[in-house]
């Protein structure tokens, strides 16, 4: 069974539904496995791709913020790298 | 065509619960307020902090108070004033006695103090009482029924589970002719070019990315560049990283109606369908706001889990997540986490819809069995001086 919810199809972040820890499998529905590369805590945010610094974070199909540094795919995404610039 | 079985009041509405409400002006009354209620089998002390010592909010105040006391929930009120106060209890009364429904004020100072005042209120509450006891049930349209909405201690799967489902349950009702306020003004910073995108008339659009605006800015000008990060730190341990993040679940709540108005703090909407309203984030304010606003029911989501009701409104608690209903079963009311283990966001929904006519016809919610019935909390915006 998944153990990532991806909220909008457009979105290049997934919210873990357990603790999935580093080296530990994110099941997506519809089949997609990514290995995660940190500890991903139970309903925190995993990069479904590789998301290059600056590029946005897009989470229910919207800009959430912005990569701080380069977030490889299988990585946390969470306040220490993600740039929540007021718009 | 579903309907529910309420109390049909003068002006038309029609209620889903028969409170006979005594209401202080000011907090000087409280005392008074409550033992009156307290004697009264049926009777409801709405007790709060205010009504004077201050000068912006007298107004919201007084128009909040008589909303409370015009809400369709309540069949009959008693207002208690001091005598000194800013917030005057004649034109309180006035603004409930506009509905039709039963009300009277009582002045502490002008009826000879304390135990004279009760022993007076305690005789016009048990003829107010006497009489909604009289009152039966009778089948009500949807059309009649006004939703809040709420959250409270939001986690990252409220905007994922709960909050989704109830959307949908706002849509079933704005479908059903009905009305629904999503408020919480806090929790729609960043998202005002969403629900703007959604106003009815470019005039609403206006007044959406306004209110958004208004309440950017307070949290702005109050927590500087903290203000983007402004969410309680449950929130942030739960996975949320900004506000944006916890707004764009917030909004999940109201659905995918057009959004037919705008309104203020405690103000009632004209139109039916999807409002939005002027509000803080703060639950129990916000929760004031929507039963001043006529609201007869609140759907609440919530992800780290809060017992909270309202003295006149049944409130009904969804969790966001498995783990959270069983922490918490005293005081959930439905299980929205069942979507993470592979059930359906409609089957959520569904049984939302199906309590809610339950409760809407008499059947209490956890918080109402639980007593929540605590002090109304009413937004201030500047210090008492």
């Amino acid at each position: 069974m998944h153990n990532v919810a991806l909220i909008n199809p457009g979105d290049n972040v997934g919210v873990a539904l357990a603790d999935i820890p580093k080296g530990g499998e994110a099941r997506l529905p519809g089949g997609l496995v990514i290995t995660a590369v940190q500890d991903i805590p139970c309903s925190h945010k995993v990069a479904l791709r590789d998301i290059s610094s600056g590029e946005p974070v897009l989470k229910y199909g919207e800009e959430i913020g912005f990569a701080r540094e380069d977030i490889p795919r299988g990585g946390w995404v969470h306040t220490h790298n993600l740039d929540i610039r007021e718009g | 065509m579903d309907t529910f079985k309420g109390f049909l009041r003068p002006d038309g509405s029609a209620g889903v619960r028969n409170h006979v409400a005594v209401i202080p002006t000011v907090s000087c009354a409280n005392g008074v307020a409550a033992n009156i209620a307290r004697a009264v089998s049926g009777a409801v002390p709405l007790l709060h902090a205010h009504g004077c010592g201050r000068a912006l909010e007298i107004s919201m105040h007084e128009r909040t108070l008589a909303g409370l006391g015009a809400n369709p929930n309540v069949a009959a009120a008693l207002v208690v004033g001091l005598g000194c106060e800013t917030v005057q209890a004649a034109n309180v009364a006035a603004g409930i006695a506009g509905t039709g429904k039963p009300c009277a004020h009582l002045i502490i100072q002008e009826r000879g103090g304390s135990r004279r005042t009760t022993a007076e209120g305690i005789g016009i509450v048990q003829a107010f009482a006497r009489e909604a006891k009289g009152q039966a049930r009778v089948d009500c349209p949807l059309d009649l029924v006004t939703l809040g909405l709420e959250c409270g201690g939001s986690d990252a799967f409220s905007g994922v589970t709960a909050n989704p489902a109830v959307g949908l349950v706002s849509d079933w009702l704005v479908g059903a002719g009905g009305s629904v306020i999503l408020t919480e003004s806090t929790e729609m910073i960043g998202t005002a070019h969403i629900l703007s995108r959604r106003a009815k008339t470019p005039e609403v659009a206006r007044q959406v990315e306004d209110l958004v605006a208004r309440a950017h800015k307070r949290t702005r000008d109050i927590l500087g560049e903290l203000a983007a990060y402004v969410i309680a730190p449950g929130n942030m341990d739960g996975g949320l990283s900004s506000i944006r993040e916890k707004s764009l679940g917030c909004i999940e709540k109201g659905g995918r109606s057009p959004v037919s108005e705008v309104v203020d703090y405690g103000r009632a909407p004209k139109e039916k369908g999807l409002s939005v309203m002027d509000a803080p984030g703060y639950d129990t304010e916000s929760m004031a706001s929507l039963a001043a606003a006529g609201c007869q029911l609140i759907i609440f989501t919530t992800g780290r889990g809060t017992p909270v009701g309202f003295p006149i409104l049944p409130v009904i608690k969804v969790a966001s997540t498995s783990r959270l209903y069983r922490l918490m079963e005293d005081d959930m009311d439905v299980n929205a986490g069942v979507v993470l283990q592979g059930g359906s966001l409609d089957d959520v929904a569904q049984t939302l819809i199906e309590l809610s006519l339950r409760v809407m016809s008499g059947e209490k919610t956890r918080a109402e069995e639980n007593g929540q019935d605590g002090i109304v909390c009413l937004a201030a915006v500047t210090p008492a001086f």
